[in-house]
């Protein structure tokens, strides 16, 4: 596959991705009674709480130890003891994780030694404190999602009889998709666990009273007995070994591993399905035979409109390739690739997913046949100049695509996370075949938008020549 | 739910800095540091000098740093600009572990030339980050090698995160501009047309208003209207070249005080400028100010010229205001906001509109503007600083609050609490200064409070399961 040549870049121009930290906040957020702490300056954690809560819309408390300059250079112990114990008396939470930053990491925080002494002093040593190490510097958002995930299980779980369920895996998707796969899992009739679950946390219906842990998150027994398991279905294929959860429990416990794609996109959710029937052995109900048809006919549809598609995806791995997939499969050119990281594994995928396609693809002879192209660290900039250049016509990704429509005139498909200027980011929906359908509807009428409007103009201008020679 | 429910109490170390009016003495603990795990709402020290660096148009703003601290603040201002947008990217040196290892000054250097070179910038500010702070970095360095090879102002930003709070981001800023408005100083006296013969003898430099949704603009068509020409402004819609030049005005007017009182402080020392507080916050507060700098300014011809725009423009908006009033007169707002002269404006401004302050917290408020507070409020009512959202909670719950101010992390809170929530910080959308907003204001209010969606969130029959009510029916 075709890859940008990126020389090392000392500068990013409005960045695609973001901190290592505020990926591991998230799961958090998805398991119950749970708190975070981040070990670092008071800034650290205002910014990611403003800047998750304004995608949520919902209240996300985080706390900070509030390094001061005494701290840097005396050390922060004092702090995090005291932020620890403060999130304590206002909170009550039944499990706190404890991140750090950029500086905790620089001046050489040990969070582990930290925390376990903390634990006897308080003599509260069986109280689950997840200490996750997250340099700012380190890696993507991404990579700390995962990261925190897997030092969750890595404190909670506990070698447990077999009980039949399934471990459900889960990148960072919005709540309306992560209610849309437990959906389909009561369906297929299968038992699970997913981790994390911020279906009801960070989409929480409006009750009264305020809960200051809003109800609802994997329960922490349920995290415990996951070593129990038949099997992992994790949605983690672009994930590196040392970040993936899934190969944490197979080594660790010996659950069988299976990675797969996030269920977006038909063969995708195909993927899905087919994995709990194996579970089950039973055949798909007749409700969800439904809604693939139904997806189907929408894909048949929309075909000749969704062939004029050149689009830019971006965003966070997982979304990404299954996204990329779902374009594909509908005529749609993903003509460019973006997650910020270095997407390792992501372009391999990538590349295969394009190979299946691209014997169909006529040789127009302008260079710019079936895409995608992985942009490694890429940033607007870049992506922007890539769109211009190979005609991009549609972006799918978070909030910061406003940029190119700003500057570029290309419409966004608001996904993944954050939306920022639009509300309902918690709800955008798209996984499982009803899902797809409606991310599909998504793009075609963004495409179809495009063309209606003003095609009249554009043709009279193409072709109009005034009315002179003709015969009178 | 609402009134009158006890919460729990506040952690006993935020005690001093929680006060209610007529209660005790008229002061509170304010500018320290946050205390940790009390959840703050409260940014850094990069943060403040961000805020108020950012609407510098022309500007590179490059952060000198981890992702993270330049793409949270990508773009998320809401201040206009006439001309330039740079100011609108966010530049980072994205700097991952061997940077941090081995040293990030060659990336920075790298990093400025690029981007020197790709934007032809009459200036570069330079952030700097916790982590520069750390390795140590020599900015200072940097910039001013960088400065030499490219013939610009290459400035750094003394902006370590953990070195203080944001109030200590807004000192860094200002000698950032202060640092601008010498260098300019200096040229004029160089090219002999320094001192006060200099000055225009009307202009003012306008300080404390980041030009959110063209507010500065506003401001700056009423003193166009009267005669007094803005020099600059300190910093919505400003460029280097207008900084500058600050050294030419007469006088500083001074809104958002948190931020720019220490500059003001200097440009009065260095330049003998004096400074004026002044607030376009709400008519009263707009009126009351746009009379005294008229006043010292002296000319009669000004002083007739705003009292006719005053008039005119109150007799625009004051039928509508009133019959705001006529609805929203008893209602409850409770005030959480980033400084102490929003605050006091925000009090006199709900005062206008006959509605009751029960709180009114601040995050960086100083202690002339605490007791500025107390002495406005009504008996009663909660002041704080530096509040987290228990508190917050706690108060607006007990004291049947039914509207909150505040900003981005605030509202999700207020809303899940049923609280009606105005929007004033730096990324709202439509202008609250001047007549036209205070119009816009009390429209806002209206809009909150009068909401279809509270009736299904109170009164009538409840729709409940498990203790928990889900809202109310419709009929």
């Amino acid at each position: 596959m075709e890859e940008q040549a990126v020389s090392y870049r000392s500068v990013n121009e409005n960045p695609c991705h973001m901190c290592m930290p505020i990926g591991a906040i998230l799961p958090f957020k998805g398991v119950e009674r749970s708190m975070v702490l981040i070990h670092g300056s008071q800034g650290c954690s205002t910014y990611m709480r403003r800047h998750i809560s304004e995608h949520f819309n919902e209240p996300v408390d985080v706390g900070s130890s509030s390094l001061n300059e005494k701290g840097t250079v005396y050390g922060g112990e004092a702090n995090l003891k005291q932020g620890l114990d403060n999130l304590i008396k206002i909170y009550h939470p039944s499990l706190i994780g404890v991140l750090t930053t950029c500086l905790a990491e620089t001046i050489g925080e040990d969070i582990d030694r930290i925390g376990q002494e903390y634990l006897r002093e308080r003599k509260m040593d069986n109280f689950p404190l997840v200490t996750v190490p997250t340099p700012g510097y380190g890696h993507s958002h991404s990579e700390g999602f995962s990261l925190a995930v897997k030092r969750i299980l890595a404190r909670l779980a506990r070698k447990s009889p077999s009980h039949g369920r399934i471990n459900v895996l889960v990148p960072n998707i919005s709540p309306a998709d992560l209610r849309e796969i437990k959906r389909l899992l009561e369906i297929m009739g299968v038992r699970y666990t997913l981790l994390p679950d911020f279906s009801e946390t960070l989409d929480a219906p409006f009750t009264s009273p305020y809960h200051k842990i809003p109800s609802g998150g994997t329960g922490l027994n349920s995290i415990r007995e996951m070593p129990g398991a038949i099997a992992t279905l994790q949605m983690g294929v672009t994930l590196e070994e040392g970040f993936s959860p899934g190969k944490y429990l197979e080594e660790e416990y010996r659950v069988p591993l299976f990675n797969l794609p996030l269920p977006i996109g038909l063969e995708n959710t195909d993927t899905f399905i087919r994995s709990l029937q194996k579970v089950t052995g039973a055949p798909v109900p007749e409700i969800l035979l439904k809604e693939r048809g139904r997806l189907l006919d929408a894909m048949v549809d929309a075909h000749k409109y969704n062939f004029a598609g050149r689009c830019i995806i971006f965003g966070e791995p997982e979304l990404v390739y299954a996204m990329a997939g779902t374009c594909l499969e509908n005529g749609v050119t993903p003509v460019a690739v973006a997650t910020g990281g270095k997407g390792a594994k992501l372009k391999t995928l990538l590349q295969t997913l394009r190979d299946r396609y691209a014997a169909d693809a006529p040789d127009t002879g302008n260079g710019k046949g079936v895409g995608p192209v992985f942009l490694p660290e890429a940033d607007f900039d870049i992506m922007r100049r890539t769109a211009r250049e190979r005609g991009a016509n549609l972006a799918i990704g978070h909030s910061g695509g406003k940029y190119l429509t700003e500057k570029e005139g290309i419409p966004l498909v608001r996904m993944g996370f954050p939306i920022h200027d639009r509300v309902g980011g918690q709800r955008i929906f798209s996984a499982g075949y009803a899902g797809t359908t409606v991310f599909l509807d998504r793009i075609t009428n963004t495409l179809l938008e495009r063309k209606l409007s003003g095609y009249r103009e554009r043709i009279y201008r193409q072709f109009y020549r005034g009315k002179k020679y003709d015969l009178v | 739910m609402r009134a009158g429910k006890e919460t729990g109490m506040p952690i006993a170390e935020r005690f001093e800095s929680i006060g209610r009016k007529g209660r005790q003495k008229k002061t509170l603990r304010c500018g320290a540091d946050s205390l940790a795990g009390s959840v703050s709402q409260r940014a850094c020290v990069y943060c403040g000098a961000r805020v108020v660096l950012n609407p510098v148009t022309d500007a590179v703003h490059l952060v000198h740093g981890p992702i993270g601290c330049a793409v949270y603040t990508w773009d998320i201002r809401g201040s206009l600009s006439s001309d330039a947008e740079l100011y609108r990217s966010s530049f980072s040196t994205d700097l991952k572990e061997r940077d941090v290892v081995f040293g990030g000054e060659e990336k920075l250097t790298r990093a400025i030339d690029q981007l020197v070179e790709k934007y032809h910038p009459p200036v570069v500010f330079v952030y700097s980050t916790c982590i520069v702070g750390v390795i140590g970095d020599d900015l200072e360095a940097v910039c001013k090698s960088a400065s030499r090879r490219h013939a610009i102002e290459v400035i750094p930003v003394e902006s370590t995160g953990f070195s203080g709070n944001k109030a200590d981001g807004y000192r860094a800023a200002c000698d950032v501009l202060m640092r601008v408005i010498a260098s300019g100083q200096r040229e004029r006296e160089e090219a002999g047309e320094s001192g006060s013969s200099s000055r225009d003898e009307l202009a003012i430099n306008y300080l404390g208003d980041f030009n959110l949704a063209g507010e500065a603009w506003i401001i700056r068509d009423y003193f166009r209207e009267i005669g007094i020409p803005v020099n600059t402004v300190f910093t919505g819609d400003s460029t280097y070249e207008s900084i500058r030049g600050a050294g030419r005005a007469r006088l500083n007017i001074m809104q958002c005080a948190g931020s720019m009182n220490y500059l003001a402080g200097k440009m009065e020392e260095q330049f003998g400028i004096p400074c004026l507080q002044v607030s376009f916050v709400g008519l009263t507060d707009t009126a009351d100010s746009l009379r005294r700098v008229a006043a010292f300014l002296g000319d009669e011809k000004i002083c007739w010229r705003a009292e006719e725009l005053i008039a005119r423009e109150s007799e625009k908006v004051k039928p509508l205001i009133r019959e705001y009033r006529r609805k929203m007169k008893g209602k409850k707002a409770a005030i959480y906001v980033g400084g102490g002269f929003k605050a006091i404006s925000l009090v006199r401004q709900f005062g206008e509109l006959g509605i009751d302050v029960v709180m009114v917290g601040t995050q960086t408020g100083r202690k002339e503007e605490y007791e500025t507070l107390f002495d406005l409020a009504s008996e009663g009512t909660v002041i704080l600083d530096d509040a987290n959202p228990s508190e917050l909670e706690k108060f607006m719950v007990e004291e049947g609050a039914d509207l909150l101010v505040g900003g981005v992390k605030e509202r999700p809170l207020a809303y899940k609490l049923g609280v009606a929530f105005i929007d004033h910080n730096h990324d709202r959308k439509h202008p609250l200064s001047g007549f036209t907003g205070a119009v816009n204001f009390a429209g806002e209010v209206y809009t909150t409070l009068f909401s279809p969606v509270w009736k299904f969130t109170r009164g009538g029959e409840v729709w409940e399961n498990g203790g928990y009510s889900y809202g109310r029916a419709s009929c």
